[in-house]
């Protein structure tokens, strides 16, 4: 029941996108069609739920301070904590290259759909703003496994509803200082609001 | 034959003064004309979440100053010895040790500062202007410019910021820097005259809509149109 509440408030109360405006820029670079969209948020996902548990065990066992304690007494007070931000997103770039190789083996339809989507997650701030909130909330590995994939799921949420919302936006005439990134952003804003009403739900 | 060309190449190189025109277009376009933010659409996410009060706002944008002009320096530095093929990993590590500094700078000298800005300090490691900056400019050019050049893009990315922090905090919390704004005023005007705060504008929708007019503001100045 725990596990399911974060799952809830992840995707719709914390939405990674609307409440923490983690991964813009792919947000506002990739919706522009919803094929797209979908192939991109499907790879947010994935990498996300792979990612959050992977540096939530690197933050446990090596990094938080004390962790190294399994090696010996003369490790315990050791804290590498500083070392968080090059661990994780050396973590993420070899695991986006890892989840790259693997989906290009066994399901080369799905890594024909993800495309130049994946390499490029390594460096969306979603993927990194997961790893570390997730490290400064001290969740328990399951927790972090659930809030990564709730995370994916409500930036592919996000993603596709802007991009069917963009690709009806086509036929509207849009003042010219607005076009583009103007009326996205504007966009996003009222879509903000929507999310704005799961705010306090509790299960 | 080399000795006198290389020298006749010091001495132009050494007769380009320090500011030229050339030089001053590194750091006057990114404000305006070519705004990583407004125009480019490059790091946006890191920029919106601290900016409901100026103050963080103002410790951000002055760490993506420092780390922007020290990472197009070092990457500048090594772009003769940095193999293609890994470079992004190169930038990276180059990117997340400057940023790191930065945080624990903060950390032991300004720790309310580092308790409020938390997990967003460390996201400037995948804001994009610094990364595509490294990869457009500091690999491809002289250290000297290239500072300019990131000096340049990282203060048109802190005027934007700081422009959304100001009417975020003026109509959110009726305050600019943390002076209540607003409450001066009904105090001046006596009671009847007292403002009511927007609580939408400290949430996170109020970014959205502040940086979408902020941008259609700039775009119609600039005449730039995206198509």
């Amino acid at each position: 029941m725990e596990l399911f509440n974060l799952a809830i408030r992840s995707i719709f109360i914390d939405n990674m996108v609307f409440a923490y405006f983690l991964g813009m820029c792919s947000f506002l670079a990739v919706s522009k069609k919803v094929s797209t969209a979908l192939g991109l948020g499907a790879a947010v996902i994935f990498v996300l739920t792979v990612t959050a548990p992977a540096n939530w065990m690197l933050n446990e066992y090596v990094l938080k301070e004390g962790a190294l304690a399994w090696l010996g007494e003369s490790f315990a007070t050791i804290d590498l904590s500083f070392l968080r931000f090059i661990m994780f997103i050396a973590i993420i770039a070899a695991m986006v290259q890892l989840v790259e190789m693997i989906v290009e083996k066994f399901a080369p339809a799905l890594y024909g759909a993800l495309g130049i989507f994946l390499p490029l997650i390594a460096v969306n701030c979603a993927i990194l703003g997961g790893s570390l909130f997730m490290a400064t909330r001290d969740y328990t590995l399951a927790e972090a496994a659930v809030y990564g994939f709730g995370s994916g799921i409500g930036f592919f949420l996000a993603i596709v509803a802007l991009a069917a919302i963009r690709e009806k936006l086509k036929y509207s005439n849009v003042p010219n200082g607005l076009k583009g990134l103007g009326i996205t952003m504007l966009i996003t804003g009222l879509m903000g609001i929507a999310f704005m009403s799961f705010m306090g739900i509790d299960l | 034959m080399s000795t006198e060309t290389a020298q006749a190449a010091e001495v132009k190189k050494a007769a380009e003064p320090l500011l030229s025109k050339r030089r001053k277009k590194l750091i006057s376009d990114p404000l305006v004309d070519d705004n990583p933010i407004t125009i480019q659409v490059l790091g946006i996410c890191s920029a919106l979440a601290v900016t409901t009060q100026m103050q963080p706002t103002m410790v951000m944008a002055i760490s993506v100053i420092f780390v922007m002009v020290m990472a197009n320096l070092t990457i500048s530095l090594l772009r003769n010895t940095i193999p293609s093929r890994v470079r992004i990993i190169v930038q990276l590590a180059v990117i997340a040790t400057l940023v790191t500094l930065v945080n624990e700078v903060l950390k032991a000298f300004a720790f309310d500062m580092y308790k409020e800005l938390s997990v967003f300090i460390g996201l400037i490691i995948t804001n994009c202007i610094v990364m595509g900056r490294l990869e457009a400019f500091a690999l491809g050019n002289k250290p000297y410019d290239s500072v300019l050049d990131g000096f340049g893009s990282a203060l048109g990315y802190s005027w934007i910021i700081l422009a959304v922090a100001f009417f975020r905090e003026l109509l959110g919390s009726g305050s600019v820097f943390g002076v209540p704004v607003y409450d001066a005023v009904s105090g001046l005007f006596g009671e009847d005259f007292s403002l009511a705060t927007n609580g939408l504008m400290v949430s996170p929708v109020g970014a959205f809509i502040i940086l979408g007019l902020i941008i259609w503001v700039q775009r119609t100045k600039t005449g730039y149109v995206e198509h």
